[in-house]
């Protein structure tokens, strides 16, 4: 499936609209948007930056109001691969499901980089073909 | 807000499907009463029998909570409500110049909008249909004015088709309309639907198609006075000499068609976004406002709740403080309207049965963006006449809401500058800086407008999913969960009833949290009453 999205300057005067091929390819002073209901962020780190961000904040640690997004830093949670794949696909109660809106790849990159960043360190490696067979 | 066409993607089909089979259902039950309504509600709630003082402690002064305060406490009920933010209203909000805000994560933004412009980060329109709110709007004497949904002159925009040039709306619709009829009354007239329409109908379809296509007496749709008069003219009619109007150049139906604008069209024929639409006067927090000033002192701020209890005899709520949370307290009652969020309650010790529990536990929250812009004049209405009403773009804003008051002045003006719903860019928004935001939306907007790099002032960004009081913007409820859940998330609890959009079939709209409660109230009436 061939995965289009915007290439966007912030620095540029006009928008700069590419097709994407490999999204992974973002550089520094530019940020990737999608075009459609998926996302088209390909690498964890991107994903992370530009989807978990959001609730999970930049430093891993969530945040709290009337309610708390929690935080991922040394998260025990993550130890068992299948935990965090489940829920990127489902959901639960406040965290959405992004089943529909990444592709296996694009869960297996994201779980892959939380496995690995914000003091947690698994040394195994999530594949697409895990995600495929979590999705059954 | 809620599921405008955004480009073609899965959820959208869904969500289309799902509401021509709802309406289709929704017709079916109304023609057995020889009518069809336009809503549920029945006018004001009469809550007949005497309560005989019990009490009611309702959790969140949002639209839904302040519903059920104001009418059990008119039913005789001894109504108190707890509230995490130190203003009541809840989603019913308005951001206004000298208000400050911190979202989730710590980043605050103090806002300069000039005084009289506001933007509502939340509902901002009123569909005519929703009859509940427009009669506590009545009730409480707010002022409506038009909510221009439809403006004819404002923008379809795709980056993909007309080199990136901004389509009038007038002139899509035009064409498309025009394009269509012309091809079905070519294939009419060379008898390829003699077998489904009969020469009588063919006859007064043709007629039809002339009406709506704006074709000429031969059926074409060119560039002539016909068409001029839905799509515009190249020069329009004037005064005195040289006043002949010329007619505009229609756009070919191939491109018409392969450029999609047509898609967006349906965002002005949907049942929820005909005109009529109202927005109180002034901004929307109008309605939540009115509400509080009724119910006075029954309100209590910043109480943040933390756990919530039920026996046979009654209800017990823990809370905190919001700004000095060591300090718990306890609220007791009879019974409890609980209307916080699915995703707060569902973080939240709560004494319910597991099928409750199990429907807390299964909705989703809606990730939702818009960022107001303040522009040093209005040039959308001073160089291109676009007085309120809606853009689409395909771009990552998709849409420019421009706003529908104070027409036709000099001076700065803000619009809604992006407005994101669902899909990936809501995310992708949402995890920016409210300042980055800001800087993205004027960025893209600026294809559409290019005043807007030499007008812009300043902006405000609000992020549902960031909002402390909400950690969403709706409920997202599934087809399968909705099926699943629904019912056991509505019904009576114990002691306990839920109410609030998230708890009606009208997820989103303020009215959907008003019959809410109605309905949760009704029926927890009358249990008090048998009981």
């Amino acid at each position: 499936m061939a995965v289009t999205g915007y290439s966007y300057l912030t620095a540029g005067c006009a928008v700069a609209l590419s097709l994407i091929v490999n999204a992974a390819a973002a550089q520094e002073g530019q940020r990737t948007f999608s075009s459609g209901y998926r996302f088209v962020e390909m690498s964890g780190e991107e994903l992370y930056d530009n989807v978990c961000r959001g609730c999970h904040m930049a430093d891993g640690k969530g945040a709290s109001g009337a309610g708390s997004y929690p935080s991922l830093v040394s998260d025990p949670n993550l130890e068992q691969a299948g935990y965090p794949i489940t829920f990127v696909l489902r959901g639960r109660r406040a965290m959405p499901p992004f089943g529909d809106m990444m592709n296996d790849g694009q869960v297996a990159a994201v779980v892959n980089y939380l496995r690995t960043h914000f003091g947690n360190s698994y040394s195994d490696t999530v594949t697409a073909q895990d995600v495929s067979e979590a999705r059954q | 807000m809620h599921h405008e066409a955004q480009g073609a993607s899965r959820r959208d089909l869904l969500s289309l499907i799902g509401a021509v089979a709802g309406s289709a259902a929704m017709y079916h039950a109304m023609t057995s009463l020889g009518f069809a309504a336009e809503s549920r509600y029945q006018g004001p709630i009469k809550l007949e029998g005497d309560p005989r003082g019990a009490s009611v402690l309702i959790l969140g002064a949002g639209l839904a909570g302040m519903t059920a305060a104001l009418e059990l406490r008119k039913a005789g009920y001894q109504v108190q409500i707890l509230e995490f933010n130190k203003r009541p209203g809840g989603r019913n909000w308005t951001i206004r110049g000298g208000d400050t805000y911190t979202e989730l994560g710590g980043a605050t933004q103090d806002c300069d909008f000039q005084p009289g412009l506001y933007l509502n980060p939340g509902p901002w329109r009123i569909p005519y249909h929703h009859r509940a709110l427009l009669d506590y709007c009545k009730r409480f004497n707010i002022a409506l004015e038009p909510f221009i949904q439809l403006n004819h002159n404002a923008y379809l925009h795709s980056t993909r088709a007309f080199g990136g040039a901004p389509q009038r709306i007038r002139t899509v619709k035009a064409d498309f309309e025009g394009g269509i009829s012309e091809l079905l009354a070519k294939v009419t007239q060379q008898g390829k639907l003699d077998e489904a329409v009969s020469k009588e109908d063919q006859e007064i379809l043709l007629q039809a198609l002339r009406s709506w296509g704006a074709l000429d007496r031969s059926y074409r749709y060119d560039a002539n006075l016909f068409s001029a008069a839905t799509r515009g003219y190249a020069a329009a009619p004037g005064g005195g000499l040289s006043a002949a109007p010329v007619p505009s150049e229609p756009v070919a139906l191939t491109d018409i068609l392969k450029s999609r604008l047509w898609g967006y069209l349906r965002n002005f024929a949907s049942y929820n976004f005909q005109t009529t639409m109202f927005q109180p006067i002034g901004g929307m927090d109008a309605i939540g406002k009115a509400f509080a000033r009724e119910l006075g002192e029954v309100i209590h701020n910043n109480a943040r709740v933390t756990k919530i209890e039920q026996s046979d005899r009654g209800v017990t709520v823990s809370y905190v403080d919001a700004a000095k949370p060591s300090i718990p307290t306890v609220a007791t009652a009879d019974w409890c309207v609980c209307t916080i969020p699915l995703s707060i309650l569902s973080q939240l010790p709560i004494d319910v049965g597991p099928a409750m529990r199990a429907a807390i536990d299964a909705v989703p929250y809606v990730g939702a963006v818009k960022i107001g812009l303040q522009f040093r004049r209005r040039f959308w209405e001073e160089d291109e006449a676009i007085y309120g009403g809606i853009s689409y773009t395909d771009l990552p804003i998709r849409q420019i809401a421009y706003p529908n008051t104070g027409f036709n002045r000099t001076g700065r003006g803000v619009l809604l500058g992006a407005y994101l719903f669902d899909g990936a860019n809501a995310y992708e928004f949402t995890a920016m800086s409210p300042k980055e935001r800001i800087t993205h939306a004027v960025e893209f907007g600026a294809a559409l407008h290019p005043q807007y790099k030499a007008e812009f002032e300043n902006g405000f960004a609000v992020a549902w999913h960031r909002v402390p009081f909400a950690l969403g913007c709706s409920g997202d409820w599934s087809d399968e969960a909705r099926l699943q859940h629904y019912a056991n998330l509505c019904q009576i609890d114990g002691r306990i009833v839920l109410a609030g959009e998230h708890a009606s079939e009208l997820p989103a709209w303020q009215e959907g949290a008003i019959l809410s409660a109605l309905d949760a109230i009704t029926r927890l009436h009358q249990r008090v009453v048998k009981t």
